[in-house]
């Protein structure tokens, strides 16, 4: 569904990916993961033509991403990033109803039929009691979920997730990654998800793609990425990998280790 | 739940517009010469209708050919700044921004001054040219300046205005200080803004930049609420935002060029405008430029009204009168911050 051909991309001198390529294939859910700065977030944007990357190509369907209209990528690929401002106080509603925007063209205004689908995608992610609410009274998980909601009012085939669960509690971080398991095994939705948090990725995703320095280190099911030699060559510190015994999974411990002081003259 | 539909936006235009005559009406049947309310009003109506009949010879000109484009043109120029204004504050993301922000005005002040130097009367259309050209020109380099990689910044677009606007008024201080008495006083009564020289003329030749630059905004009106989201964010809902940025930069600024070249400096209009009209029917930039083009126009033809007719026979620049109302209003907004903290 999506091929990534060898792309490269700096902001000013220094390249942020080298030569990275893959595959997303339709209903998949890609985890995309590596260290601070490795550039995962960087990757994500590039998905949606935010930005450019200098080399390479994107395809999208076959069609190449760069010869694609914004409108039209808008349709195909929904994104929830990771922290959206809000300069306005726009509703609940307000802000789901903007993920119809592509799908108006030159429209100024919503029809009935787009109110429906936002209502529907806020019936979808339990956020329809809360529709007529601003989005500055909201917490933090309930406002992903207005994310999550937009984007399914898009009616993507895609999902980009940066750092979903950052800054959510334990329930909230289930509670999302849970519904966005849903929508990938039963609407069939392609997820891609750049996440910090490994154990979580190697448990919901069915493929992992492993960051270092904007290169592609390593890819694969969990089993193959999540490796004790893996996660301590690319992040540098020592780990110990075993089987989480609820899902079979791979799983990080991190080791602790008194590191002495430097002494005092 | 409101949300805005079409017919809310309708109702609410039609409201203010029915507004906009009643302050039209009003400010053509009051003025310094005293000519009766209801005639002036019948004079109105009668040349609409292409007839002659009401009032004697004088009365019909103070009516048609001095109050009424005077009323006109206020209008005209209160809605272009207005919505200029509105434009400016969404695009430069900047609850403090209006029509003049990015030296705009500068511009047109050193273009005019320049030809008032020159020996160009106050009547004369070379004026509104060489204030239109000071624009024009300050538009461009502005924009220049106001790019990286081939984008728009909003906070560099910010500096680059404000910073060449600051060094055109170090050129208009330094004209104002070599310039005559004579030439003094018209440069200071332009730079307060003034409608005194409102003619058919003058409506025509702002009247295109304004009713296009308007349309054009209302136009991409909901994708002006998403990119005050964030940049990203518009993108992410499939806005072309250079596009979008582009085509906002250059609406408001043509439209404050074209203001500014017929009646000067009039401060305030573009700023207290746009954020009363949020403050009334929130931020939703599809009901907020109606609207503010609409109460914009009736705030300005009755601001002039009362700067005409306040002191009469003595007429005030309109600008005092704007001021006047305005930075008290603003001073109050300050306080409440209700506006600062929705944008």
């Amino acid at each position: 569904m999506i091929e990534v051909h060898s792309i490269s991309f700096r902001y000013h001198d220094d390249w942020v990916l080298r030569d990275v390529s893959f595959r997303v294939e339709r209903g998949e859910f890609v985890g995309v993961i590596g260290p601070n700065g490795s550039g995962k977030t960087t990757l994500l944007k590039i998905l949606y033509r935010l930005l450019s990357p200098q080399s390479g190509e994107i395809r999208f369907e076959l069609v190449p991403l760069k010869k694609m209209d914004r409108a039209d990528i808008a349709k195909k690929i929904a994104v929830v990033a990771q922290e959206t401002h809000l300069l306005f106080p726009f509703s609940v509603l307000e802000t789901v109803l903007t993920g119809r925007s592509p799908h108006l063209g030159s429209l100024m205004f919503e029809s009935d039929k787009d109110l429906e689908m936002a209502k529907k995608a806020m019936e979808w992610t339990k956020m329809l009691p809360f529709s007529g609410r601003r989005m500055d009274e909201l917490s933090g998980g309930e406002r992903k979920r207005v994310f999550i909601a937009r984007a399914l009012a898009q009616e993507p085939e895609v999902i980009l997730l940066d750092e979903p669960t950052a800054n959510l509690d334990i329930h909230h971080q289930i509670d999302f990654l849970n519904l966005i398991l849903t929508l990938n095994q039963e609407r069939g939705l392609t997820i891609v998800m750049a996440s910090h948090d490994m154990n979580t990725a190697s448990d919901f995703c069915d493929r992992l793609i492993l960051l270092q320095e904007g290169r592609v280190y390593k890819m694969g099911t969990p089993e193959e990425v999540i490796t004790k030699e893996n996660i301590e060559k690319v992040y540098g510190c020592e780990v110990e990998v075993d089987q989480n015994p609820f899902s079979g999974k791979p799983r990080i411990n991190l080791l602790k280790k008194k590191t002495p002081l430097p002494s005092s003259p | 739940m409101k949300l805005i539909t079409p017919q809310k936006v309708l109702t609410i235009s039609i409201l203010l517009g029915l507004l906009l005559i009643l302050v039209l009406l009003i400010s053509i049947a009051i003025g310094s010469v005293r000519v009766p309310p209801f005639r002036s009003i019948h004079i109105l109506f009668q040349s609409i209708l292409g007839l002659k009949g009401a009032g004697n010879e004088t009365e019909r000109t103070i009516v048609l050919s001095l109050r009424l484009p005077r009323a006109i043109l206020a209008g005209v120029v209160g809605a272009g700044l207005s919505v200029a204004g509105a434009t400016f504050q969404a695009l430069l993301k900047n609850p403090l921004a209006d029509p003049y922000i990015l030296g705009v005005s500068s511009g047109a002040a050193v273009g005019t001054i320049i030809a008032i130097l020159l020996g160009l009367s106050a009547s004369s259309l070379g004026l509104p040219l060489a204030s239109f050209l000071g624009a024009l020109l300050t538009i461009l380099v502005v924009f220049y300046f106001g790019r990286q990689d081939g984008r728009i910044h909003p906070n560099t677009l910010l500096l680059a205005g404000v910073i060449i606007g600051s060094f055109l008024s170090a050129l208009i201080m330094f004209f104002i200080s070599v310039s005559q008495k004579e030439e003094l006083r018209t440069i200071i009564f332009w730079l307060m803004g003034d409608f005194s020289f409102a003619n058919a003329r003058s409506i025509l030749i702002i009247l295109p930049y304004i009713l296009l630059g308007i349309s054009l905004l209302l136009l991409r009106s909901r994708h002006l609420n998403l990119i005050l989201s964030g940049e990203e964010n518009a993108v992410q809902l499939g806005v072309e935002v250079e596009k979008l940025k582009l085509i906002s930069y250059l609406c408001a600024s043509l439209m404050t060029a074209a203001s500014v070249s017929v009646c000067g400096l009039i401060g305030f209009v573009g700023l207290i405008i746009p954020h009363s009209v949020r403050l009334i029917f929130g931020p939703d930039h599809r009901l907020l430029i109606p609207s503010a083009a609409l109460i914009g126009a009736s705030f300005l033809i009755a601001s002039d009204t009362f700067a005409r007719t306040i002191l009469a026979p003595t007429e005030l620049p309109v600008g005092v009168i704007t001021a006047a109302f305005g930075g008290p209003f603003f001073i109050y907004l300050l306080r409440t911050r209700k506006v600062i903290k929705t944008l």
